[in-house]
């Protein structure tokens, strides 16, 4: 989803920032820590300290699950390795992309206009890792037009939760059911969230599904005029 | 005859020789410190639900756990009051034998009363007891916080007596009235010599097991009814 | 119990999807537990401080792991000098057989229960009916179940499963039963199992926690039904895990009310209670014999386990089951394990084996909703993380080994990963016929949802390409 990588970036050249990517970074390897491989990851995350080590600038990521891995989930991977302090400082200047912006620059209005009804879906590592709520509504209730209409479900997890959606495909399908049909009573046309993952699952299904909603990454909606 | 105390125990010996990993372990919490190195009991009233200092807090309290409860909660200004009300129960319902144990605001109750009495602390007939619909008890104590009754086997006529008949009546003391669960304990233990059994009775019994559905009177009584003399 | 061999991620896959395709039924279960969300979140405002309430709790449950060999010594005393017998059993067996020793010893007939997850894990009932004892469930969901013969579905909602008709149509093998409304049906089971505890010549209850300084068990309940199973048959025996002490009777101010609001939205349940011994001189009524057996059965193996030790501070309230939106899909049933949800799938490879219960902790979001629910602060879904990576370095599956290597290869290698991009579109343009049916590689995404075209230009690639328009502009 390149369009969320590019809005990042023009909402922060818009706020006056210039924006560095690393061009030999490649994942933080929460695909192998997660289905227990901690070698590989841990390979896969020196490659990811390694993009990040010539530079003292925040670290923005656009989803909370990433970001997670590497603030929560790095200092018990790499503890008691060479590099368990620098997986440490890595971690305390990597941001999920709404706390970043509300937190650290401390804006809220960006200038962003979208005139629809739109719901939030919370990712839960953003949620319950990092504690990530309000930061992103404080973002959209500041966008003009945008009415936000809070489904009954915004903190259920929508069922992607990585290799669990393939392998155990008929619960990730169940959950993405009740989250998409949470969104749909509560009258959003769109649903916005800060983890592309989770919107790839949930409009996988709404769309499967024939849903008239749409899903957007909270960068889109912000870079919204 | 202990079984495999031994092994048990080596074994349990020998897993903490391991100690605990720090990402899991989290002592240096405020609550932690106040947990082991401070009063517990203090710390845990600062989370607890509030009651408020004076006896008229403890009733209000109790009062509002009790209408959540559907416990029947009286407060009366003398025992004839209080027989006034058990009499209108036992007539409305038509009780024809009456639960009840030996002690002082109970005696006199079931004397007002005139039913045949089944004397659960003389050694009771099971069946005798479970052919009265209403049963008669003291309690050790009112606790306001959860709108609960203390029973112990000396203050309410043992184990059966509270959970068999199907409308217990609690006949308690304006003393009896007390603040919270940590007082309710510290009085037990400050008694003396611990009974073999006590319980906190906080509402009819009640069941949600089927449906999630709010039924009362699952094994034990349907109604409760707390009748405070305020005398 | 049937002797057939059932292969646990077999059974699982099989019953989770099943239930995962009842619509129906997953409505029944999330309408159930959307009562007890309600009713709990209130409660809980009813705290003063409801979270420094669970960081307290945590730690004493820490406290009673941590000194669990002086605390389990000190609760033996304080047992044995109250009149009660104690018994450590190291498996089911040595529990199962002690059980059945005193049953014979007293020439008892009719048992009654009340509720014990204990028991369900060493199968007590099974033994006993084989032995031909008249054994009853006192629980109302316990009942329930026991009469449809199957086992809990929730370990503290037992029945939660079954709609009324359903349980209407279990009762009328008993006897008569008029209505499915729920109070008839309580009321049936009332008065059939009235009848039970004045006859049951053994009590047979769990403990929900040991007071190591008083020698008392506590049993938190709703019914009434282990007062009674405590109170009116002549020998009570209570099983318990040895995991589940407290250094204090004190502690109960907290954990009690903790337990209650926890696991069914309340303040405080309806009976919380103490038992310590049989009935004492001047006592009125009570057990002329009490017994505790005290299990290990796994516990010592999860105990050496300086991560997950963790797990044994569960106070069984059944919390994390009921916010798990991986339980709310697929039921208690398809765990296939005496203890469901979250604590189920953490506890479970430890007490029953890793590779053959892994598949519990593969199958999880990894959400987090349970760690944030519990009241002692069990850190369980990254329990789940840890059983994982620990399944993996005692015996890594293969294709995915092979997988996992590759992932790291490609993704450790920049130039490798980039070239990829391009090749990974071809190969999306050129899957194109396939996609959505079974040579799919994404066949198991497909089929229930859509994937998304391969973008023409990456973010990559369009980062690259507007640094060198940059440069060229200047």
């Amino acid at each position: 989803m390149p369009q969320v990588g590019v809005s990042v970036v023009e909402v922060f050249e818009r706020l006056g920032h210039s924006v560095d990517y690393p061009r030999n970074q490649t994942c933080c390897g929460q695909p192998a820590f997660n289905g227990g491989f901690h070698p590989e990851a841990r390979e896969v995350a020196a490659t990811f300290l390694n993009a990040f080590r010539d530079s003292r600038d925040p670290v923005v990521v656009p989803s909370g699950s990433c970001a997670a891995m590497v603030k929560v989930f790095y200092p018990e991977l790499f503890a008691g390795t060479a590099r368990e302090a620098e997986a440490k400082a890595l971690g305390a200047r990597t941001w999920e992309f709404s706390t970043f912006i509300v937190e650290q620059l401390g804006v809220t209005d960006l200038g962003a206009t979208f005139a629809k009804k739109v719901t939030f879906h919370d990712g839960c590592h953003g949620l319950r890792e990092l504690g990530i709520q309000s930061a992103p509504r404080r973002l959209l209730e500041k966008v003009r037009g945008l009415q936000l209409a809070e489904m009954k479900e915004c903190a259920t997890c929508c069922g992607f939760g990585g290799s669990f959606a393939v392998k155990y495909a008929p619960i990730s399908t169940a959950m993405a059911e009740v989250k998409c049909k949470s969104a749909y009573a509560s009258g959003a046309e769109v649903i916005v969230s800060n983890d592309p993952s989770c919107l790839m699952q949930i409009n996988g299904y709404a769309e499967k599904q024939g849903m008239p909603i749409q899903c957007l990454h909270l960068a889109e909606v912000l870079n919204s005029r | 005859m202990n079984g495999s105390r031994t092994q048990i125990l080596a074994k349990v010996r020998a897993a903490l020789a391991v100690p605990n990993d720090p990402h899991v372990r989290h002592g240096d919490t405020a609550e932690a410190h106040m947990i082991r190195s401070g009063d517990r009991v203090a710390a845990m009233r600062q989370w607890l639900p509030l009651v408020g200092p004076s006896h008229e807090d403890r009733k209000a309290v109790f009062a509002e756990c009790s209408a959540k409860l559907k416990t029947r909660f009286e407060v009366v200004d003398s025992p004839a009051a209080a027989h006034a009300i058990i009499a209108a129960i036992a007539k409305e319902e038509g009780w024809q034998s009456v639960a009840a144990h030996a002690t002082g605001l109970v005696d006199a109750a079931c004397a007002a009363l005139g039913l045949p009495v089944v004397l659960a602390s003389a050694g009771y007939d099971k069946d005798a007891l479970a052919a009265c619909a209403g049963g008669i008890t003291g309690c050790l104590a009112l606790v306001a916080q959860t709108g609960s009754v203390f029973v112990t086997p000396n203050s309410a006529g043992g184990r059966a007596l509270s959970v068999i008949p199907p409308h217990h009546i609690v006949l308690a003391t304006r003393a009896q009235l007390i603040s919270d669960l940590p007082a309710a304990w510290e009085m037990l233990q400050a008694a003396g010599e611990l009974p073999s059994f006590a319980s906190l009775i906080t509402g009819p019994s009640r069941t949600g097991d089927i449906e999630r559905i709010l039924v009362l009177g699952a094994h034990g009584p349907k109604k409760l009814t707390v009748i405070l003399v305020e005398d | 119990m049937s002797e057939t061999k059932i292969i646990p991620l077999q059974q699982f896959k099989h019953d989770s999807a099943e239930v995962a395709a009842d619509g129906d039924r997953r409505e029944f279960l999330r309408t159930a537990l959307g009562g007890y969300m309600n009713t709990r979140t209130a409660t809980q405002h009813g705290y003063q401080d409801w979270e420094a309430a669970r960081s307290g709790a945590a730690e004493i449950k820490w406290e009673a792991i941590d000194r669990l060999p002086e605390l389990l010594e000190q609760f033996e005393a304080n047992l044995i000098k109250n009149g009660t017998k104690v018994f450590w059993a190291s498996d089911e067996e040595e529990a199962r057989q002690y059980i059945l020793g005193i049953l014979r010893e007293k020439n008892a007939k009719h048992v009654i229960k009340s509720k014990t997850m204990t028991s369900e894990e060493i199968h007590l009932n099974s033994l006993l009916e084989a032995e031909g004892f008249d054994v009853v469930e006192s629980d109302l969901g316990e009942y329930i179940v026991q009469q449809n013969k199957e086992a809990p579905y929730h370990f503290v909602f037992p029945c939660m499963h079954l709609k009324r008709a359903e349980i209407k149509a279990i009762f009328e093998k008993i006897a008569a039963c008029p209505s499915d409304d729920p109070e008839a049906l309580t009321m049936f089971a009332r008065q059939q199992l009235r009848e039970k505890y004045l006859r049951a010549d053994v009590g047979i209850s769990g403990g929900n926690f040991g007071i190591a300084e008083t020698g008392h068990i506590a049993i938190t309940e709703n019914e009434g039904n282990a007062r009674l199973t405590c109170a009116m048959p002549k020998v009570h025996i209570a099983i318990m895990g040895i995991e589940k002490m407290l250094p204090r009777l004190s502690d109960l101010s907290l954990l009690q009310p903790m337990l209650g609001t926890a696991g069914a939205g309340q303040r405080i349940t309806c009976y919380n209670s103490i038992y310590g011994g049989p009935k004492k001189p001047g006592e009125t009524d009570g057990p002329e014999e009490m017994h505790v057996v005290l299990l290990d059965n796994g516990r010592t193996t999860l105990l050496a386990d300086p991560e997950q030790r963790d797990a044994l501070r569960c106070i069984r309230c059944g919390a994390c089951l009921n916010v798990c939106p991986i339980f709310k899909n697929i039921g208690g049933h398809s765990y296939g394990t005496t203890y469901q949800g979250p604590i189920g799938a953490v506890i479970t490879p430890h007490y029953k084996g890793l590779q053959e219960f892994k598949h519990l902790a593969y199958a999880s979001s990894l959400c987090g909703a349970c760690t944030e629910t519990c009241p002692v602060k069990i850190d369980l879904h990254h329990h789940l993380l840890r059983i994982r990576r620990n399944s993996v370095s005692e015996h890594p599956p293969l294709m995915e080994k092979v997988a996992m290597k590759g992932f790291a290869f490609a993704f450790t290698r920049p130039w490798l990963y980039h070239l990829g991009t391009p090749l990974a579109r071809l190969g999306h343009w050129l899957s194109k016929p396939i996609q959505g049916t079974k040579l799919d590689p994404g066949y198991l995404w497909r089929k229930t949802r859509t994937l998304p075209d391969m973008p023409k230009e990456s973010f990559h690639e369009w980062f690259e390409k507007r640094e060198q328009q940059k440069k060229a502009g200047k």
